[in-house]
């Protein structure tokens, strides 16, 4: 991690790497640790004085029937996001990937999403499932299916799903397109002499040259899934019908914010932040070694 | 590290091979595409249709699915009078959150990128593991503290308090930490013999070195900052200093009354379009520095 050459003195360097130390200590460390430490503490009622209660907030957190709903419907709700934007995405790579002509137009087209921010896709994807003026929800009605997310959680989150992989499916396509590039050529080429069809050659051989790919691609929709859809989440349900659609991070926001119960939404945090340093370490991990067959 | 900006750009061989198909299977393939870039796109489309006709014929469905002539008249309201606040004012503070997190990521992190590739240092492991340690701290994660803080410092409604707590990220300090490291050390050791100061090296020899890789960082920052939801959210209470991303969910009404949809679409086309340029404008850099920066 360090050069051969480097330059003397380390005054200089000191005042280069400042900025960013200073901001991340002010803006990340320091309230990394508040979180920490307001976690161990219930404040009374009135917010005048706080009472240290050790572990209580994770216990009384854990056993609580809701946040553990929470836990549920953010497993369920992320596995879904990555399924539906990165199954999609790999198809169209494929089909991209086949095409010598147009492939640049398509993946002009098949880009815009990735720049659409959940929290507008949350708004596109309300107005067309919109219980009194949706497009979609509209034509369902005439097929005898009366769409309403509002009360019926399933759909709820499907909607959710769905609008929060949809901008994802671009930048999976993306990867995924980069690594079909990749695949050497030679080694399908004398697969088709030897008679293996499209989709023999494609499990066989292209689908665990991906696999790298598709490893990180898993982590790291798994991330987006459990910490960028707060705006899809907020747009379209606000957390519900019920508790269907609170997700952990929502719930540190509901709790939090319009709760006020700074204690338990210090303890969320904390949680939180283990979740995501595990999913960050595996991430590196993949990326370092790297999976190869 | 160096293979995932391979993939970016090989390319395959130009000459068909005897794997491509040809006939109807080709044409197959580009119906299928169509149909899937028909699916990916409609949202988008459904939003520029409705963002063109009246209230009336979206209120009562289904609304037509090809553009109307209210187009003029529907951006117009939502530019200059907006629902709580115009438009033009929240893409402004978009913009300069945006570009304020873009420049300002790019400046601390290449300075620091700088001082930790070619200086030794005291406490430069330490710091080193510090700054690394951010990517695992989302905002998302501490937004109650992190509050807490920016209130403390009276930055609320304030384009500093949109800023700064988004701008410290490992991310694009590693990736020109990267690039750093594949600059050859020639180069350093020449300017070291001329007797030019590191500053200058950096300023006539990194940064010049460093564009593409700038380039692409800046438009996956700039998207970055212009998508943020969840922060503005908390620290705009005022409709002024609301940023057009967050902003549009405070255009729905509260209680049963009809949103105003043409004006709320129009709004929502608007929000995308920057990134979208943005993006489309710059597509290889940002397929490059994409598949780079996150591998």
């Amino acid at each position: 991690m360090e050069k051969r050459v480097t330059f003397n003195g380390w005054l200089l360097p000191l005042c280069l790497i400042f900025p960013q130390i200073l901001i991340s200590a002010v803006f990340f460390f320091y309230p990394a640790g508040q979180a920490i430490w307001q976690s161990l503490f219930i404040p009374d009622p009135f917010g005048l004085s706080t009472q240290f209660v050790g572990l209580d907030n994770f216990e009384y957190l854990l056993s609580d029937k809701f946040y553990r709903a929470s836990f549920v419907t953010t497993a369920i709700f992320s596995s879904l996001v990555t399924i539906v934007s990165m199954v999609p995405a790999l198809f169209l790579a494929v089909l991209a990937d086949r095409l010598i002509k147009g492939a640049g137009t398509y993946r002009t087209l098949l880009i815009w999403p990735y720049a659409v921010a959940p929290a507008i896709a949350g708004v596109l994807w309300l107005f067309m499932f919109n219980t009194r003026v949706g497009v979609v929800s509209w034509y369902l009605g005439q097929l005898g299916y009366d769409w309403n997310h509002v009360l019926n959680e399933t759909e709820a989150m499907g909607l959710v799903v769905v609008s929060s992989a949809w901008g994802r499916i671009s930048y999976n396509f993306l990867f995924f397109y980069a690594a079909l590039q990749a695949v050497p050529r030679s080694v399908i080429e004398a697969a088709a002499i030897d008679g293996a069809r499209f989709w023999r050659r494609f499990f066989t051989i292209v689908l665990p040259l991906l696999s790298p790919t598709t490893f990180f691609l898993l982590v790291v929709n798994i991330v987006y899934a459990f910490f960028e859809t707060f705006g899809v989440i907020h747009t379209i349900t606000s957390g519900g019908p019920q508790q269907a659609t609170t997700i952990l991070v929502y719930k540190v926001f509901k709790d939090g914010f319009v709760g006020q119960d700074l204690g338990s939404s210090a303890a969320q945090s904390v949680i939180l932040l283990v979740v995501v340093g595990t999913l960050t370490v595996l991430q590196f991990k993949f990326v370092e070694k790297k999976v190869h067959y | 590290m160096s293979d995932a900006r391979d993939t970016a750009v090989i390319k395959n061989d130009p000459l068909p091979g005897m794997v491509e198909k040809k006939g109807s299977s080709l044409w197959l393939t580009h119906v299928l595409m169509l149909i899937g870039i028909f699916f990916v796109f409609f949202p988008i489309w459904l939003a520029f249709v409705a963002s063109t006709v009246t209230q009336e014929a979206i209120v009562t469905p289904p609304m037509p699915l090809l553009p109307g002539d209210h187009f003029l008249e529907n951006y117009k309201r939502a530019l200059f009078s907006g629902v709580n606040v115009p438009v033009s004012t929240m893409l402004l503070n978009s913009l300069v959150m945006a570009m304020g997190i873009a420049i300002g990521k790019i400046i601390i992190s290449l300075l620091s990128a700088f001082a930790i590739v070619y200086f030794r240092f005291p406490g430069k492991s330490l710091f080193f593991w510090m700054i690394f340690i951010t990517l695992m701290l989302p905002v998302e994660v501490r937004i109650v503290p992190t509050y807490e803080v920016v209130a403390g410092f009276g930055l609320l409604n304030s384009y500093s308090g949109l800023i700064f707590p988004l701008i410290a990220s490992a991310t694009a300090t590693f990736l020109f930490r990267q690039f750093f490291m594949t600059i050859p050390d020639e180069l350093a050791e020449a300017a070291r013999v001329d007797g030019a100061r590191p500053m200058r090296f950096f300023m006539d020899i990194v940064v010049p070195m460093s564009r593409t890789n700038i380039a692409a960082l800046f438009v996956i920052l700039f998207i970055y900052g212009w998508n943020q939801y969840l922060w503005p959210l908390l620290i705009t209470t005022e409709p002024d200093m609301n940023t057009i991303v967050m902003g549009i969910k405070q255009m729905f009404p509260s209680g049963d009354d009809t949103a105003d949809w043409p004006v709320i679409m129009a709004t929502s086309i608007l929000a995308m379009i920057p990134p979208v340029i943005v993006v489309v404008s710059m597509q290889k850099l940002f397929v490059s520095g994409l598949v780079d920066s996150e591998k």
